[in-house]
């Protein structure tokens, strides 16, 4: 047989007959990509998923009859590209916010309850440590906390001084100061936030690192609190930090625990592949992980502004408690729709 | 080549390949991205982010400048934060799953077991991505600031972290650490323009070649004279019609390219047709 006497069946006219359909699906695709799902006429939109099937039959007819190398190639990018186009996209992203904030992230803080209450334990345990050794001994706190760091809140300030830099006092009105209040929030939102993510990041070393870091919060603060209490100062104190601190510590024990879900999961992966357990846990732990930054945020707000213009000891104690509460509540009390 | 060379070929091509099968059960074969290409989307990123920061700060200098500094310099601490940790979540987040230097390396974010990209699952990824970039800095910046670390230590340090931030060279699937907690991919997504086809028109002039002179390539060698042939170098086509006329022994009658042009389409032509009857022909050395 010759070439001339083809069979009736040829690639070439299985494109020509096929070709208009992936070129409209290429331009619905690409105005899709540039101005979205709002973009496309209602007859669009039903077309899309018809369009996106033929070209994948198409796909297979040409994978099991063309050699065109070409032809191959332009069906499985197209392929591929509506595949993620018309699976992708399932919801807008006002719902899926919306879906965050009602339900997602409660519940994934409520899945890590128990490393959250791990986290917590390691933090009181580290400040229990060395708020005994400072307590006996002052000189432990050079240890523990760096010189830049204290900012001359160390055993050798005098108590006028202290209770100038909790914002009691003759010194502590100063009109200079607060120029600088959002400057100071923003430092400590970008700071602690460094600090969370890598105290998450570093989850998977089994989990080790993470707890190593949440115990050395505990013993800064510990050593801090020490010092205070040593001059009388504690209730004080207790204030200036329990204003933010309910906050700020919540996000840092959440963002540990979120750390430990991925070690844990690692470590223990059960009945599922090692590798399955770990992207369960860490998919959890990423949504805890926004909330962390979104705590960090408010903690930052609250101490930036909330400390520096409420002097108030007990009004301070009032907005910790209440900020606590209201994370406590948001978290953990059930609502109907998590049975779904 | 020898038959062998040809084979570890595919076989190479064939071990980046991932099932991925649709809801429609069509296989939509993708290709694992290498590790050059993620480097090389890795610095278009940071370079973007190096100007964007440069612009930004340029324009709070500027505010700075004409009033309240304090403000401004808070507006760039807080834009510094966001643009550093969320430009990738952002653009993964987004239709085509690629930050700008991945949708120029042609690569994009793609959910491990098939399913959709979740938002937490690209956080997870990236949040992650900021303890493999900056912990071996930070293992060198340490040891530069404290003199009682030695040298060793130093070493030491940055090497453990090395293994950390190099962790996709030392598996298959070119997975980063972020990529192996998230559960995702990073997969070809280049987009391919439809060419014309070159195997459409039979004109008449066509030179006819005997079932014997068609026999001698398989598919491998048709594609690549589908290359040559869109690629239009004329000193590649000679060379390869010089080949091809040596083997089959013809004559040099005609001009490079309807020779090559006739050559195609007629072994085109018979290869689909093996095709059609289950046979598939992978190159010259696989018998009939």
């Amino acid at each position: 047989m010759s070439a001339a006497e083809l069979p009736s069946f040829s690639t070439s006219r299985f494109r020509d007959e096929r070709e208009a359909d992936w070129i409209a699906f290429d331009l619905l695709l690409t105005k899709l990509e540039k101005r979205g799902a709002k973009a496309l006429t209602s007859e669009e939109l039903l077309e899309l998923p018809i369009l996106y099937r033929a070209t994948l039959s198409s796909l297979s007819i040409a994978r099991a009859t063309s050699l065109d190398k070409a032809l191959l190639d332009h069906l499985e990018a197209l392929s591929i590209r509506g595949y993620f186009l018309v699976y992708g996209v399932r919801e807008t992203r006002w719902s899926r916010t919306r879906r965050f904030f009602l339900y997602d992230w409660p519940a994934a803080v409520r899945a890590v309850w128990k490393e959250t209450a791990i986290i917590a334990l390691i933090i009181a345990l580290g400040a229990l440590t060395s708020w005994s050794l400072v307590a006996h001994n002052p000189e432990w706190y050079f240890n523990f906390v760096p010189e830049g760091l204290s900012g001359g809140r160390d055993p050798r300030a005098s108590v006028e001084f202290l209770q100038s830099t909790i914002g009691h006092g003759k010194a502590a009105a100063g009109g200079e100061e607060e120029s600088a209040l959002h400057m100071f929030a923003a430092f400590l939102f970008t700071h602690n936030s460094g600090v969370s993510i890598m105290s998450f990041a570093l989850g998977f070393a089994f989990g080790v690192p993470t707890m190593m870091l949440e115990y050395y919060q505990g013993i800064s603060l510990g050593a801090m609190l020490a010092v205070f209490t040593g001059k009388g100062l504690g209730v004080d104190f207790g204030g200036w930090l329990f204003i933010h601190g309910t906050t700020e510590l919540f996000a840092a024990a959440l963002s540990g625990a979120a750390g430990l879900r991925i070690g844990t999961a690692v470590v223990f992966p059960g009945a599922r592949g090692r590798l399955e357990a770990a992207s369960d846990a860490g998919r959890t732990a990423g949504k805890v992980m926004v909330g962390v930054i979104l705590m960090l945020l408010v903690a930052g707000l609250l101490e930036g502004f909330g400390r520096q213009l409420i002097t108030d000891t007990l009004f301070r104690y009032g907005i910790g408690t209440l900020m606590l509460l209201f994370w406590l509540a948001y978290y953990y009390v059930p609502r109907r729709e998590d049975v779904a | 080549m020898s038959a062998a060379t040809n084979a570890k070929a595919r076989n190479a091509q064939s071990k980046k390949i991932r099932q991925f099968i649709t809801p429609e059960g069509v296989d939509l074969q993708l290709r694992i991205a290498s590790s050059g290409l993620r480097l090389g989307a890795l610095i278009v990123d940071l370079i973007l982010i190096a100007a964007a920061l440069f612009a930004f700060s340029l324009f709070m200098l500027w505010i700075g400048a004409a009033g309240s500094g304090d403000v401004a310099f808070t507006v760039w601490m807080l834009g510094f934060f966001m643009l550093r940790t969320f430009w990738f979540i952002g653009f993964e987040l987004g239709s085509r799953a690629a930050t700008p230097g991945k949708r120029l390396m042609g690569i994009r974010v793609v959910a491990r077991d098939g399913g959709r990209l979740t938002a937490d699952a690209v956080v997870a990824r990236n949040l992650i991505r900021e303890l493999e970039l900056f912990l071996p800095l930070m293992m060198i910046g340490n040891g530069a600031s404290e003199d009682m670390v030695s040298g060793w230590t130093v070493l030491a340090g940055v090497i453990w972290s090395l293994t950390l931030s190099l962790f996709l060279l030392f598996n298959r699937d070119r997975m980063r650490m972020g990529d192996l907690i998230a559960g995702t991919w990073v997969v070809m997504a280049q987009r391919a323009k439809l060419d014309s086809d070159i195997a459409a028109t039979q004109d008449a002039q066509a030179i006819l070649f005997s079932d014997a002179e068609l026999s001698v390539y398989g598919i491998f060698e048709l594609q690549e004279l589908e290359r040559v042939l869109r690629g239009r170098d004329a000193r590649a086509m000679r060379e390869v019609a010089d080949t091809i006329r040596a083997k089959i022994g013809r004559p040099v009658a005609e001009e490079d390219d309807v020779f090559l042009l006739s050559y195609y389409r007629q072994l085109k032509a018979r290869l689909e047709r093996g095709l059609l009857f289950g046979k598939r022909r992978e190159d010259k050395y696989a018998s009939e």
